[in-house]
């Protein structure tokens, strides 16, 4: 090893680098990206989230419960209310993932508080979500400590405070205590289990970075392109075949994934043909909206180092926000903005829905139809912003 | 009708002008050479014709097609091989073709005979299953002119088609060009700096220097245009002042220019002069350090028409003697 030579291959590396403001911006915005995102991402208060109502008892009683469910949207504002006229239209929402769990208060609810006879609230939850179930849960115990505590009437003319909390708090004055009967609605779900589905969309986020117009930097790179360009093939007909071409990748390698990760975690029936069949749906256009996503970025990129810098990026950037490893209700706004945009967001929404809680097409239709839309918005992109000419 | 017809077609990229108002016609079944050194424009005006870039002013028809009017008719018509190798190094031979194949739509059924035929006319059937990434330039050269005739176009372009490869292969694919033009009537055109390789394989060259045509004509007319039958190259020492007005009147001279020490002379005959050189050399006192008789070549016929030689293109620094840097 001689020093000077090592000196040569330094200065060599540092003259690029110092050449290439992609690669000078990535390595300052990666990190800071990180400490953003990863920071917001992790740990807030769940915000906003919909919680379904059923008050088949409609009195005095439920009033009360409801009216401190009101001020906790108002206050806190943890969750939203969805009221329904029904348990199993609920349910049914439940399992959609619509709503992330179910108040039902029973029909006979205030008479039991009148008779003190162990007036119970049932709190449904979708236990696929641990962060969000625990969060809502958390509110309404506390409602349920609030409602079970003693109440102080106004205080009369001349009468003591002592006198006015002893009078409340004799035995006989005392409501029956609110129980709340939780409920899980599906079999306990490990950690590996929640993670499922992002590892599955990262799989074919890492695709979509090596594949589709990412294919056509290399070439330009190679000079390939220009071998195609001659050819009679107009613009749609390269965007659409190498984004085809990337997607069947990014199904492969999600359904790889899929079957291995499922196995690996436990999945239960993960050889259900209907399942499998919904599954393939999601990942084909999650692989479509990735693949296009990361095409119209770079589809004026000409420098193959750019894509690879950005990929950290990128990762930090779809991946955190997306819900895969903790909810978006807990970030605040501009993330969940971030999450909003994001086809992770959906494809991790809907693989989740599929492999946690096996809900059929009405807990993916929505999900799909986003991430078709996103496709073709930006595969329209692509084609209006590609040079077909050297 | 021409099977290229180019009229006053220029390119400029912001100031500079890389084509100026070329114009010229080339016939069905000819072999078209656009001659020139490297940065004259010939790649900017093969990518024009091609629809890889669209000309600036002028107009262009290939096949019938107007380059900017109908870019898929021109695309359908023609068969490219750019400079740069550009076949897919991670496919085998066959592959490429079959992807082209189906790129241009020729049918399934004629495909597998057609990709047969094309690799044994390339003369690449044992190579038909190997990864183009493992075939040495002139392989992979031979294949993209296979590849370029995967759907019989009417016109060929080859941009520089030989080079950086050696001299072997550059006369396996002469060879081959010659072959496949010869069998199909196929109408060629291709750039080159090499002045031998547009002399054999061309009917009709232009010259281009600086983005414009200087010259054109077939190589024999290009030759026989410049004054004088053979070039008398030769090297004197102790020359007296009027040297060059002394050779102009010796026997059969007809032109006299001197670069970088050499003095070229035309002549009518090329012996003779140089036997009257001798002489007058030995009575002016001169001494003849070198003397080579030859015939035109398209080097003196790219020097009469642009006052440089090809391989002048490299700058006055190139020649600068480096042997002290060794002492």
């Amino acid at each position: 090893m001689k020093v000077y030579r090592v000196r040569a291959i330094i200065e060599r590396d540092m003259r690029k680098f110092f050449r290439s403001p992609a690669l000078m911006m990535t390595s300052m915005v990666f990190p800071l990206m990180q400490l953003i995102v990863l920071g917001y991402a992790f740990g807030g208060k769940i915000k906003n989230v919909n919680l379904a109502l059923v008050d088949e008892d409609r009195a005095a009683e439920s009033r009360v419960v409801r009216e401190r469910l009101n001020a906790i949207v108002e206050g806190p504002r943890t969750f939203r209310i969805s009221e329904y006229s029904n348990l199993p239209d609920a349910m049914t929402d439940l399992r959609a993932g619509f709503v992330k769990a179910v108040l039902e208060i029973p029909p006979d609810f205030s008479e039991r508080v009148l008779r003190n006879e162990k007036p119970r609230i049932a709190f449904i939850e979708d236990n696929t979500d641990n962060f969000t179930a625990s969060g809502i849960l958390e509110r309404v115990q506390e409602i349920q400590t609030s409602l079970n505590g003693p109440v102080l009437p106004p205080l009369q003319s001349g009468q003591s405070l002592a006198s006015n909390m002893t009078s409340v708090l004799s035995p006989e004055r005392l409501p029956g205590k609110i129980e709340i009967q939780t409920v899980e609605v599906y079999p306990y779900i490990e950690y590996i289990k929640y993670l499922l589905a992002g590892s599955i969309s990262i799989s074919i986020f890492v695709v979509a970075m090596i594949g589709g117009g990412i294919v056509f930097i290399d070439d330009k790179a190679r000079g390939l392109h220009e071998g195609y360009l001659a050819t009679p093939l107009s613009k749609a007909d390269l965007v659409l075949g190498l984004v085809s071409s990337g997607a069947i990748k990014g199904l492969m390698a999600g359904f790889t994934i899929t079957i291995i990760g499922g196995l690996i975690a436990g999945i239960e029936r993960l050889w259900d043909p209907v399942r499998l069949v919904y599954l393939v749906i999601v990942l084909g256009v999650t692989a479509l909206a990735m693949i296009s996503f990361m095409f119209l970025l770079m589809v004026r990129v000409s420098d193959p180092l750019v894509p690879r810098a950005i990929f950290g990026v990128l990762n930090t950037l779809l991946y955190f926000p997306s819900g895969a490893i903790y909810p978006t209700e807990g970030f605040p706004v501009w993330l969940r903005w971030i999450s909003v945009i994001d086809p992770f967001t959906y494809a991790v929404h809907a693989l989740k829905n599929l492999l946690l809680k096996n809900t059929g097409f009405e807990g993916i239709y929505g999900d799909v139809g986003i991430l078709c839309a996103f496709a073709v918005v930006l595969i329209s992109g692509c084609i209006l912003l590609f040079k077909r000419q050297i | 009708m021409s099977a290229i017809e180019v009229d006053g077609l220029t390119k400029r990229f912001g100031d500079f002008v890389a084509v100026d108002q070329v114009r010229f016609n080339v016939e069905d079944g000819e072999i078209f050479g656009l001659l020139g050194p490297n940065g004259a424009g010939k790649t900017t005006l093969i990518r024009m014709l091609t629809t890889l870039t669209p000309p600036t002013e002028g107009t262009a028809r290939v096949a019938g097609h107007d380059v900017r009017k109908d870019a898929d008719g021109v695309r359908n018509s023609i068969g490219v091989i750019p400079q740069a190798l550009t076949s897919d190094p991670e496919l085998t031979a066959e592959e490429n073709l079959m992807i082209h194949a189906k790129l241009y739509g020729v049918p399934a059924n004629r495909r597998t005979k057609l990709i047969r035929d094309l690799l044994e006319a390339v003369d690449l059937t044992r190579f038909a299953k190997g990864l183009v990434g493992t075939f040495s330039g002139g392989m992979r050269r031979r294949l993209e002119i296979a590849r370029g005739l995967v759907h019989s176009p009417k016109i060929l372009f080859l941009d520089e088609p030989t080079t950086g490869l050696d001299p072997v292969s550059r006369t396996n694919v002469w060879e081959m060009i010659d072959k496949v033009q010869k069998q199909s009537n196929l109408t060629i055109l291709l750039t080159t700096h090499y002045m031998d390789e547009a002399d054999k394989l061309c009917h009709r060259i232009a010259i281009v220097d600086h983005g414009k045509l200087a010259a054109l004509d077939t190589p024999t007319q290009l030759k026989d245009s410049i004054p004088g039958n053979d070039v008398v190259e030769a090297e004197f020492a102790h020359e007296p002042p009027n040297w060059q007005e002394k050779l102009k009147v010796l026997p059969q001279v007809v032109s006299v220019t001197e670069r970088e020490g050499v003095t070229h002379i035309g002549s009518h005959s090329g012996p003779d002069t140089v036997g009257a050189l001798m002489e007058a050399a030995r009575k002016a006192g001169v001494t003849v350090k070198r003397v080579t008789v030859q015939g035109t070549t398209l080097d003196d016929v790219f020097l009469h028409y642009t006052g440089r030689q090809l391989r002048d293109e490299v700058g006055a620094g190139a020649r600068l003697d480096i042997a002290h840097l060794y002492k």
